[in-house]
């Protein structure tokens, strides 16, 4: 009786989220702040690389994040004897479908698919969301329940940090029942490291592709003009 | 169309300026086609230099390790083996090792940072065979009566000696290569790199 | 104006002239180039909406380019690597990442992609605008209407490549869409997978279509295309036929030669476009999410349909046609005359010059009959787009069923409408607006 009177609690929310408008918070970073990326790098790391690949990614890349090689080598590389090496998952990904029922994704892009049409940005804003919105949960496997994912199947692996949260079923807000090791402000400021870390490794080059994109447009600006007087220059015949 | 002359000036200028600007910007499109046919970081990762441990390596015996795809020699010369090399100065084609086919820190009479170790890139310069070990004296292993132990390549007969030097009127032209590389400690060599501030 | 009876080139003594009359007497160097560039006279009225024809050929070198050098790196391969990611999907990313300057190439090829229908759906808007498509000019309408059903399957073909989520099913619901065909339909979209799922086997063969098959084709129509248009000139925003009034050396009045007055046009028109295809390719790649659709980063799972599934932009139109179909209609279901309607869609424009019967060409001599209905036309397209984008619902459904209807009552009614029409005179001579 009681689980069923849970289960119509929850009923409403999870309407709520299946109908994909849950309400996202912002993700406050920018992927310019390379002292945030390095410290999004670490946690990376430390807490995702475990189960999660980012295979696309070579940790010599992080180098890019004004890293240097001995840095990478000391600080970041756990699954690789090579700077040039990815940064595939230690675990196998046919032993971790037995133990989670599936084989976490891998995360190098996972920032661009969780973007939505018309708004591909909305993949750091969920990201940012979902970090924070785990909480505890007798009924799921792994204890952990997530607000924007509903029986999500990772469990929070950020807990040490964050601490636990639970769900009021009466607000359906979250609160902080056992604290963390970092205060909230100090939690959240890490999951945006984070998750900028994780955009930025959804392409690396992407700032140096925007700077690029102002020289070509600087060149054709400068390009029309020359070929706009040379038209103009032939056309004076046509009447 | 009447001043016809005037006017052609005019337009050359404009034309030229214009495919100025424009081939400018044609060569500056293809740099990223160019550039994707370099190697990838994938091969610059799998052509990364290789740590070589050689503590094991009695003298008299050499060891293959692949680096960039390509057998890299390590041979621990005795000193009879060491002792041909002054012997063949006039046998061979560059002594001295002058033509560029090793790193500054190998030209040298040994060709090699310890007098001992020999590190060469096993791969015959005349067109790309592997040269296979002849290091027995003398006509045992095929070879003519005066052969001092060295290499000999089986597709187009060019012998080398243990110094990697190439013999003189060989299909061969210049000695083996020498790759880049270092003592990380004193049994570790570190293939394909130089020694890093030297 | 074809290429044809042009004197042969005659050396002036120099190494250069020996060449080229070396050269000529072989080949057609000089005929091609006076019969297609500067003795090729168009009118000299050309608007904005005649940049397309040659912005479309540009597009279609840029995809060919990006194209030749994207096979150098891509593998069309299902299988799953060492990191549990599809082979397929993994060489994109190694494009991106390891390949110098990949990514350029890349965003080059996909935002073309899109480019490439932009332009063309514009050109053929400029065919419906001054009936370019009108008598003498049917063949070179109909070159097109086959340029662009080639175009549509290439841009099918390579959407599966990348082999992600949406390339997956994408092409899984419309290579089901095939087995709605009575009797013949499930054996059908067997033989066209080559497996009983969109498989490997079905990569490759896309594969094999989209970098061989489909681009011969397409270059072959693009040729004819402007072969048949040299033979007849070019049409004109005034609807007039120039070859009428032509001067004392058989020059039309009203044409100017190609090279050099529409090549320095053109070159500008060129330029102005590049920048808004950098724009889009530097700063905004996946086109807010139309242009690369963010659920193709996640790698082709067949066991999990993304929540909601929308073809690229550019053929949502269609697909709003084929959804809105939702009766049965002589014994066979709703799903097989969907599949009827969308194909018939596109087809349609192929009856386009005979189902016009409106004594002039141009818009600009046609009544407000016209103007209305194919105003109507462009919104009604327009809609039925956005609406395929969206995932299915009862109101969108009603829409899309009123602007289907009226989509195909344009065509089908156009030889009753487009003569009742009234009709300003049509000018002697073009007319420099």
């Amino acid at each position: 009786m009681k689980k069923y009177l849970i289960a119509l609690l929850f009923a409403p929310l999870m309407a709520f989220a299946s109908g994909g408008n849950v309400h996202l918070d912002k993700w406050p970073g920018s992927v310019g702040d390379k002292a945030a990326l390095q410290n999004g790098a670490k946690l990376f790391v430390n807490y995702c690389l475990n189960c999660h690949g980012a295979s696309y990614m070579r940790y010599k890349n992080l180098m890019d994040l004004g890293l240097t090689e001995t840095q990478v080598k000391d600080n970041l590389m756990f699954t690789s004897d090579k700077i040039g090496g990815l940064m595939a998952v230690a675990a196998r990904s046919d032993e971790q479908k037995l133990w989670f029922g599936a084989t976490p994704p891998d995360l190098t892009i996972v920032a661009r698919a969780r973007g939505e049409a018309g708004n591909a940005g909305a993949g750091a804003d969920w990201l940012y969301t979902y970090l924070r919105s785990f909480y505890r949960d007798a009924n799921r496997p792994t204890g952990w329940n997530n607000v924007i994912f509903e029986n999500v199947g990772m469990p929070h692996a950020l807990y040490g940090l964050q601490g636990q949260q639970v769900l009021n079923h009466e607000t359906h807000k979250l609160e902080l029942a056992v604290p963390g090791a970092m205060a909230p402000a100090e939690f959240d400021k890490a999951v945006s490291d984070l998750v900028g870390f994780m955009v930025w490794m959804g392409e690396p080059q992407q700032e140096f592709r925007r700077t690029l994109g102002f020289f070509v447009l600087a060149f054709l600006a400068i390009l029309f003009v020359v070929a706009y007087a040379l038209k103009k220059e032939y056309w004076k015949d046509i009447h | 169309m009447s001043n016809q002359g005037k006017v052609d000036c005019g337009r050359r200028r404009l034309v030229v300026a214009t495919a100025a600007v424009g081939g400018a910007g044609a060569v500056a499109a293809l740099v990223p086609f160019v550039s994707s046919l370099l190697p990838s970081e994938r091969a610059k990762a799998a052509g990364a230099p290789v740590e070589v441990d050689i503590s094991k390596l009695e003298p008299g015996q050499m060891m293959t390790v692949e680096w960039r795809g390509k057998p890299v020699w390590i041979i621990n010369r005795t000193k009879d083996m060491l002792d041909t090399l002054p012997k063949l100065a006039d046998a061979v084609a560059d002594p001295k090792s002058e033509k560029n086919q090793q790193p500054a820190y190998a030209q040298n009479d040994t060709r090699s940072i310890k007098p001992e170790i020999m590190v060469v890139v096993g791969i015959c310069t005349h067109l790309g065979c592997s040269p296979s070990q002849k290091f027995k004296k003398g006509a045992e292993e095929g070879m003519p009566g005066e052969w001092l132990g060295g290499f000999l390549c089986p597709c187009h007969g060019s012998t080398f000696d243990f110094a990697g030097r190439v013999y003189k009127s060989k299909p061969a032209p210049t000695n083996l290569e020498v790759p880049p590389h270092y003592y990380m400690a004193d049994t570790r060599i570190l293939i394909g790199e130089d020694k890093k501030g030297a | 104006m074809a290429a044809g009876n042009f004197e042969k080139y005659k050396s002036d003594g120099s190494l250069a002239g020996n060449a080229l009359e070396w050269l000529d007497a072989r080949f057609p160097a000089t005929s091609m180039w006076k019969g297609h560039l500067s003795e090729y006279y168009a009118p000299k009225n050309f608007n904005f909406w005649y940049f397309f024809g040659s912005l479309a050929l540009l597009v279609l070198v840029i995809q060919i380019v990006t194209g030749i050098f994207l096979v150098m790196h891509y593998k069309p391969d299902a299988a799953v690597n060492a990191n549990g990611v599809p082979v397929a999907f993994a060489s994109v990313e190694y494009i991106m990442r390891d390949v110098p300057g990949g990514w350029l190439i890349r965003y080059m090829h996909s935002t073309g992609a899109s480019a490439f229908f932009i332009v063309v759906y514009l050109h053929m808007f400029r065919g419906l605008l001054y009936g370019s498509y009108r008598k003498p000019r049917e063949l070179t309408w109909l070159f097109g209407v086959g340029i662009f059903l080639c175009l549509m399957g290439e841009a099918f073909f390579g959407y599966l490549l990348p082999w992600g989520q949406m390339s997956f099913w994408g092409a899984q619901v419309i290579v089901n869409l095939f087995s709605a065909i009575p009797i013949i339909g499930p054996d059908l979209s067997i033989l066209i997978r080559g497996d009983f799922v969109v498989g490997d086997a079905t990569l490759n063969r896309f594969f094999s279509f989209h970098v061989i098959a489909f681009p011969l084709v397409l270059i072959g129509l693009v040729a004819a295309h402007v072969l048949a248009l040299h033979e007849t000139g070019s049409n004109n925003p005034d609807g007039v036929e120039i070859k009428a009034n032509k001067d004392e050396n058989g020059i039309p009045r009203d044409g100017i030669p190609f090279h050099p007055y529409y090549t320095v046009k053109d070159i500008v028109g060129v330029i102005v476009f590049l920048m808004v295809f950098s724009a889009v390719m530097f700063w905004a790649p996946e086109g807010g999410g139309y242009f690369l659709e963010t659920p193709n980063f996640y790698p082709a799972d067949p066991l999990k349909t993304p929540p909601h599934i929308a073809p690229v932009w550019y053929f949502t139109p269609f697909y709003s046609i084929l959804r809105a179909v939702t009766y049965p209609l002589f014994g066979l279901d709703a799903k097989f005359w969907g599949v009827v309607a969308m194909g018939a869609s596109v087809v349609i424009f192929a009856f386009l010059p005979w189902l016009d019967r409106s004594p002039v060409k141009s818009i600009r001599y046609r009544g407000p009959i016209y103007k209305t209905l194919l105003t109507i036309f462009v919104i009604c397209f327009f809609i039925l787009g956005y609406l395929g984008t969206l995932s299915p619902s009862p109101m969108g459904e009603l829409v899309s069923q009123i602007c289907s209807v009226f989509y195909f009552a344009f065509f089908l009614g156009m030889p009753w409408w487009s003569r009742m029409d009234k009709f300003s005179p049509v000018p002697d001579r073009v007319t420099m607006k």
